[in-house]
């Protein structure tokens, strides 16, 4: 009979806790679209908030309420914005993949150095002390966007420039906030015009400081008028849309290649 | 004055984080930010201060009675997980965001050490009520703080340049220990 008491005390106490959470269960119940849960899990879940909301979680709620595309997820890409929008049953725009790009030619060959650099081996740092190369605008190759990429998509090549892996990219744009001299840059995969260069020096100075410097020549400008245009002593491209295919080989007539193609493992 | 000495020894001397060594799960996992640590210690107090009243009233009301003090383990844990299944839905309602700051680690209060070691340290000591009361808030009050300077700590921690071995749990833990080394310096404050 002994054992009844204990059994029963626990029971009792067992229904008692249980009764206690089914009704605050009632009284506490959040409702939820069911959907935001659905096309979170669809997400990367890298929570890099490269679509503009603070996580996953809160582009997903976007998404579901219709106040963002599912095509806004670079890190998904594609594939992930489909299958996002099947699952909803909406419309994707066209989705063209966009792939960090390094805007700089200025090699360690290229660009000379004022002198050896002492300091904290970071881009950042570097910068704050106007930087170890003569040139002012170039990539400091300390490789700071190396570090910020979560993907492994960059790597420092021995020449002293940061590659992309357009593969491992995913355009959430953590290099281009960590490079403190602008350098990187997001654009389309289709895209296969660039300036490599932000230098704004003058002509002479620019050749001086580095051999694929843009010393705003003219040459690219009066190739293709309606699309680029020499603005500070540096050729900037006002809509890649506008430049004519026939007309790139004139583009790449650039004295200083600061203007063409990208080389095949990605330099620029 | 009895009161009053329990509330204090509770806080420095006996910390449950520092001298006890309980409840060390969400004291590392949760004290990356000042934010998210004071409110892990304040869900922890609510439970700690809550399991304490209701640990109480069933040793007394039930297990002592009946001559069940063998069941204060299983009994405790009941109401323990009840809690923490309460504290969850709350905090899920009024504040998304915490919900989603706390994540794993706010079911985890159920197995944290800590607020059994509690019940069972109130059970022991034949606290009567108002000192079990006492117990369960001073004690929630020194878990936060200790979760609160070891969020302040790591915070610098991130800013500066630590050996990379000891990155993250390492230098954590070595906090820890030395921190519970300088809590130690409390035990003198009471005799």
């Amino acid at each position: 009979m002994n054992i009844l008491i204990p059994v029963l005390t626990m029971m009792a106490l067992g229904f008692l806790f249980s009764a206690g959470l089914v009704f605050a269960y009632k009284k506490l119940k959040v409702e939820e679209d069911p959907r935001v849960e659905k096309v979170t899990e669809m997400l990367p879940q890298a929570n890099c908030g490269a679509c503009g909301y603070s996580g996953c979680r809160a582009f997903a709620e976007a998404v579901v309420q219709g106040k963002a595309s599912p095509a806004s997820c670079p890190v998904g890409g594609e594939e992930g914005a489909q299958e996002i929008a099947a699952a909803l049953g909406i419309q994707t725009g066209e989705i063209i993949k966009k792939v960090a790009r390094v805007h700089c030619r200025g090699t360690k060959e290229a660009a000379k150095d004022k002198g050896p650099y002492w300091g904290i081996p970071t881009c950042e740092a570097a910068h704050l002390l106007g930087g170890q190369k003569l040139c002012f605008y170039g990539c400091l190759g300390f490789g700071d966007c190396v570090k910020a990429c979560p993907f492994d998509a960059i790597y420092m090549e021995k020449d002293g420039l940061p590659r992309v892996d357009d593969e491992k990219c995913t355009a959430c744009g953590k290099c281009v906030d960590a490079c403190p001299r602008n350098i990187l840059e997001l654009h389309p995969l289709n895209q296969n015009i660039f300036v490599f260069c932000r230098s704004l020096d003058r002509g002479p100075t620019a050749r001086k400081v580095c051999k694929n410097a843009c010393i705003a020549c003219g040459i690219c400008s009066r190739a293709c008028p309606e699309a680029i245009t020499i603005e500070d002593n540096l050729a900037k491209i006002l809509n890649y849309k506008n430049i004519i295919p026939e007309k790139t080989p004139e583009i790449e007539k650039c004295p200083t290649q600061a203007i063409g193609r990208l080389y095949k493992n990605n330099e620029g | 004055m009895d009161l009053v000495f329990l509330f204090i020894s509770a806080i420095f001397v006996n910390n449950f984080v520092l001298y006890y060594f309980l409840g060390i799960c969400p004291f590392l996992g949760v004290s990356k930010k000042i934010d998210s640590a004071l409110s892990m210690g304040l869900a922890v107090t609510f439970v700690m201060t809550i399991t304490a009243v209701v640990s109480w009233m069933i040793n007394h009301w039930i297990l002592i009675p009946f001559h069940l003090d063998y069941l204060q383990v299983v009994s405790f844990i009941l109401v323990i997980a009840s809690l923490v299944q309460l504290v969850e839905m709350f905090i899920r309602k009024i504040s998304p965001p915490l919900y989603q700051a706390l994540g794993i680690y706010l079911p985890l209060i159920t197995t944290n050490c800590a607020i059994m070691g509690l019940a069972l340290l109130a059970s022991l000591n034949n606290y009567d009520f108002i000192k079990t009361v006492v117990f369960g808030v001073s004690s929630g009050l020194g878990f936060t703080l200790a979760i609160i300077l070891m969020a302040g700590i790591r915070e610098q921690l991130d800013l500066s340049d630590v050996p990379k071995p000891l990155e993250g749990a390492g230098i954590a833990l070595i906090v820890a220990g030395i921190m519970a080394l300088a809590f130690n310096g409390f035990i003198g404050m009471i005799k």
